[in-house]
């Protein structure tokens, strides 16, 4: 069953080929007896996830239950669950249980899924390995000793194990695509405003947007279709009518103009990653599109734009977490001073706390339009490169990243390294595009990531897209050795 | 030598919207700690702020009092620091792009001038929550009270136009008057409703260069805001005229133990680290809007000042005071329509029921005096029912919950005797019986005999026990004694 896609897993369920009890009970087998290797799940919510399985086949056998009823699904630990322990990854909120539900939960729990758990992740979506956890490094399915990639590791490397076919992830630099791309499977970071922020524990606002994994492109449809919608609780969602982004999955991509941007074919890309995504380009070509080289100028500039915009947010979004009202406070503060200074030390671990140091200094008197304001320049640079671009194709494709999945330990001491690992993704977020990878090739015995970058609110055609060289290649149907 | 005195105020006004600025908390006061606290109020992770747009109107309501421009597009800003009132660890303010841009507020002197004072901005905020110090926390520990986190504010900002503490105080009243007849603020100043911040400068007088200033912080009386300013200016005069400076700083003064003090140096004022909150987005207003609040836009204190001298026929002066208020205008208006006396009305409203208020520091939302009541006191005071000293007596009774003038009148039996006949013999009785007074009278020069009149009178009201009509006894009293000349 767990080799099933969620679109195969929708037939049976309501064909009734088989129960999302028993659907439930396998995964939650599967990450009871596989997970210890990979890590990537750290809440499991076993009773729960039955009780929800068994009111699920109770709609299912009356008819006209939703799409999604009755699929089981993980979500990112980012998200608020209410009553179950929503981490972030940190151990500031290790104790903290949430009396509301993110709206993105809340849509899934109306749709009848099944919460199988919550996964890993970076602490607060800070990182692109998955190494920052406070539960500990996720490992990747296709080969341990290599990073998942993140900060969605633990939603990526479960899909790809197989431990539940979809799961939801979040996306403020690449956190959806990189480890989509690292761990073999598709991810899709929708338009920003186009999926709810409430509920999700805010790393930098602007740019920050939750989003579907899942082994398929068809799949990421599936969810996408549940997670989008309108919510006047989080002001910058944008009210705009969800598309059913399953029902233009079939359409052609003759006559598609793909823009290959040749800032991404630089300088730094690993050559067996180039060589797989011009292989994927050619696909698509040979199915009708027509691949147009552009450029996009200002791409160097997106990393340190991202690396003050990034960090001068999250410097204010967690400043919440002072020890006061809910999560980690030291043991016998002294005084105030002593309480804010050793619940923040002890409660964030280094990578979240050098982002606050930098954002804080970034947003400093004297320093602010030097580095703040300047960064704001260049994001709006960064946009108008990307609309200039669309005036003349329909989608963007080049490399996730520059490289398959790197080991374990190899970037933890050089930050600015780490950080190139976003250097392809981190401009759609500042542009607030939607953004795609989907498994096309490999490398080393790893897997390779083909982005899709689209205009505002196309993500119906970066699906389509993706499911028509889905159809003509078996990339994303490959699993990692004892998976399958 | 002599000294100039500058006062810039900001002024904090809580609006009196029922939800929070970005939460459907309730706003309202005096409830438990923490019971009008959600989620969002709490900064709970993962919660996010939904601005109100009742808050943003009446925002734009002051702003089209003062006349001022309205931001076509305002934004919101964070404000960061850490206090555990403040639940983010930023205040959600707006800085570059406020919602009321540049205006103008003439306030009233007691000398009769008048003055402009210009407005630099009004801007819309969220107030932080309360620190509680004492009460059932012991020394190690703090309560914080969040029920007022997130309440909306507008800040008003002011130039540096006053040059003294009536000016100052003149000013905050009329920014009182003006929230409160707008109905933007329940203009509560003992429930923290308005709240001043004053910054004060002296200079040598005449010269165009600034003294450096201070800001005294969180003033929420009118009182102690002069008292602050009084001392601030004096306490200035005095270091400079002592050979020393004026260090940039924040002060506090408590008006319970009239202690000012200094808060915080220049050198450790935070750095506030101000940048574009990506939560909200930018505050658009559109013409129709505006047009719309202006149109439905409520009686300004000026005008309803012009009105009551023209429709009540008050003098400049008794309108003035009755409009600045304007719930004690409301008060007024509603006495007057019941009553059909405006004259009595309006002494009424700011003699007797004003001065019972202050003594006990209520409000006249809270008097226990309704208009009706008052109303019905007048009429029986404007048909000789009563006379003056028993109205003041019926007033007291009606204050301490007796019910209408009427009952209480019929009660006490107070009922004024204007009947002519029973006055007339009643003074044949008093003059029968005190035959050496009347000798005296006739005695007395003609020029002089007007002061005897007092004794008499006297005599007689001790004899109707304070009933007689004191004007009609007068006359009779007058008529009669001539008649013995």
């Amino acid at each position: 069953m767990h080799n099933l896609t969620i679109a195969e897993l929708v037939k049976g369920l309501q064909s009734k080929e088989f129960t999302s009890v028993e659907l439930t009970q396998h995964f939650l087998d599967r990450i009871g007896s596989l997970d210890s290797a990979y890590n990537a799940v750290i809440t499991v919510t076993a009773e729960q996830a039955l009780k929800a399985a068994a009111a699920a086949d109770q709609r299912l056998a009356a008819g006209n239950a939703p799409e999604l009823c009755g699929v089981p699904i993980l979500h990112k630990d980012i998200f608020c669950t209410d009553g179950v322990r929503t981490s972030c990854g940190s151990k500031m909120l290790d104790n903290f249980i949430p009396p509301y539900n993110a709206t993105v939960v809340e849509n899934f729990e109306q749709a009848g899924a099944v919460v199988l758990g919550k996964t890993n992740m970076d602490e607060f979506a800070m990182g692109s390995s998955n190494e920052t956890s406070y539960y500990g490094p996720v490992k990747n399915p296709w080969a341990t000793d290599s990073v998942p990639g993140g900060s969605s590791g633990g939603s990526a490397a479960a899909v790809a194990a197989r431990l539940a076919p979809g799961a939801t992830a979040t996306d403020t630099g690449g956190s959806i695509r990189q480890p989509a791309a690292l761990c073999g499977v598709s991810g899709i970071k929708p338009t920003y405003g186009r999926v709810s922020r409430w509920g999700m524990i805010a790393f930098a606002s602007s740019l920050d947007q939750g989003g579907p994994m899942a082994r398929t492109a068809e799949d990421c449809a599936l969810l996408l279709n549940c997670m989008a919608s309108y919510d006047d609780k989080d002001s910058t969602c944008i009210d705009r009518e969800v598309p059913d982004y399953t029902a233009t999955l079939n359409s052609s991509v003759k006559g598609l103009r793909i823009g290959i941007p040749k800032e991404y074919f630089s300088e730094g890309l690993h050559p067996g990653t180039d060589k797989a995504v011009r292989a994927a380009l050619a696909d698509l070509e040979a199915q009708g599109a027509e691949l147009v080289e552009i450029s996009l100028p200002n791409s160097a500039l997106s990393v340190p734009a991202y690396y003050v915009i990034a960090p001068a947010e999250a410097s204010a979004n967690l400043s919440r977490f002072d020890g006061s009202r809910y999560g980690y406070r030291c043991e016998d503060p002294k005084d105030l001073q002593d309480m804010y200074c050793r619940s923040r030390s002890e409660g964030f671990g280094e990578e979240v706390q050098r982002r606050i140091l930098i954002g804080t200094y970034c947003l400093s008197a004297g320093y602010y339009d030097a580095y703040y304001g300047k960064a704001q320049q260049v994001r709006q640079l960064i946009q108008q490169d990307f609309v200039s671009a669309f005036e003349n194709v329909d989608l963007i494709m080049g490399p996730t990243c520059p490289s398959p999945a790197f080991k374990a330990g190899s970037k933890g001491d050089d930050p600015v390294a780490m950080y190139l690992e976003d250097i392809y993704t981190i401009a759609t977020n500042l542009a607030g595009l939607p953004g795609m990878s989907i498994p096309c090739g490999m490398v080393e015995d790893k897997p390779v990531g083909l982005q899709i970058i689209g205009n505002y609110f196309d993500e119906a055609r970066m699906l389509n897209a993706a499911h028509q060289y889905q159809q003509t290649s078996d990339w994303h149907t490959q699993a990692p050795e004892g998976i399958a | 030598m002599s000294w100039d005195t500058v006062i810039g105020l900001e002024i904090h006004v809580q609006l009196a919207t029922k939800t929070k600025i970005f939460s459907g908390a309730s706003t309202a006061y005096g409830a438990e700690p923490n019971t009008q606290a959600c989620a969002i109020d709490l900064a709970m992770p993962g919660t996010l702020p939904v601005l109100n747009k009742q808050a943003v109107n009446y925002a734009i309501m002051f702003g089209l009092a003062i006349d001022a421009e309205i931001g076509q597009v305002s934004a919101f800003e964070r404000k960061n620091y850490f206090y555990p009132d403040l639940p983010k660890g930023y205040q959600t303010t707006q800085l570059e792009k406020p919602i009321v841009g540049r205006g103008n507020v003439e306030i009233q002197l007691a000398d009769g001038r008048t003055k402009n004072v210009r407005i630099h901005h009004a801007h819309l905020e969220e107030d932080a929550g309360k620190s509680l110090h004492e009460g059932n926390f012991n020394s190690s520990f703090s309560g914080i009270d969040l029920n007022r986190a997130g309440t909306p504010l507008i800040e008003i900002v002011s130039e540096p136009d006053m040059s003294n503490a009536e000016e100052a105080i003149a000013f905050a009243k009329k920014i009182h008057s003006i929230v409160t007849s707008i109905g933007i603020c329940d203009g509560e100043m003992s429930q923290g409703s308005m709240r001043f911040d004053v910054n004060v400068s002296v200079k040598p007088s005449g010269s165009d260069t600034l003294g450096t200033r201070t800001e005294t912080k969180n003033l929420n009386s009118f009182k102690f805001m002069e008292e602050a300013i009084k001392r601030e200016v004096a306490r200035q005069i005095d270091v400079i005229e002592d050979g020393g400076t004026i260090a940039q700083e924040t002060r506090l003064y408590n008006g319970e133990t009239k202690v000012a003090r200094s808060m915080r140096s220049k050198e450790e004022a935070n750095d506030y680290r101000y940048f574009p909150c990506p939560d909200l987005l930018p505050v658009v207003v559109s013409d129709e809007q505006v047009e719309e609040l202006r149109r439905n836009l409520p009686e300004l204190p000026d005008a309803r000042q012009a009105r009551f001298v023209e429709q009540y026929e008050l003098s400049e002066y008794d309108a003035g005071i009755l409009s600045s208020d304007a719930a004690m205008a409301n008060y007024f208006e509603t006495v007057s329509s019941a009553c059909k006396n405006p004259k009595l009305a309006a002494n009424w409203t700011m003699g007797e029921l004003s001065a019972r208020l202050n003594s006990q520091d209520l409000s006249i939302g809270n008097s226990p005096v309704s208009a009706e009541q008052l109303a019905g006191l007048i009429v029986r005071i404007a048909d000789n029912s009563i006379s003056g000293k028993m109205a003041k007596e019926v007033f007291e009774a009606i204050w301490a919950g007796e019910g209408s003038a009427d009952k209480i009148i019929e009660a006490r039996g107070l009922k004024q005797v204007s009947d002519s006949g029973a006055l007339e013999q009643m003074v044949a009785d008093v003059l029968a019986a005190n035959q050496a007074m009347v000798d005296d009278y006739i005695n007395t020069d003609e020029a002089k005999r007007k002061k005897k009149l007092g004794g008499f009178m006297g005599q007689i009201m001790k004899a109707s026990k304070g009933q007689a009509n004191p004007q009609q006894v007068n006359q009779i009293l007058a008529q009669k004694l001539n008649e013995l000349l």
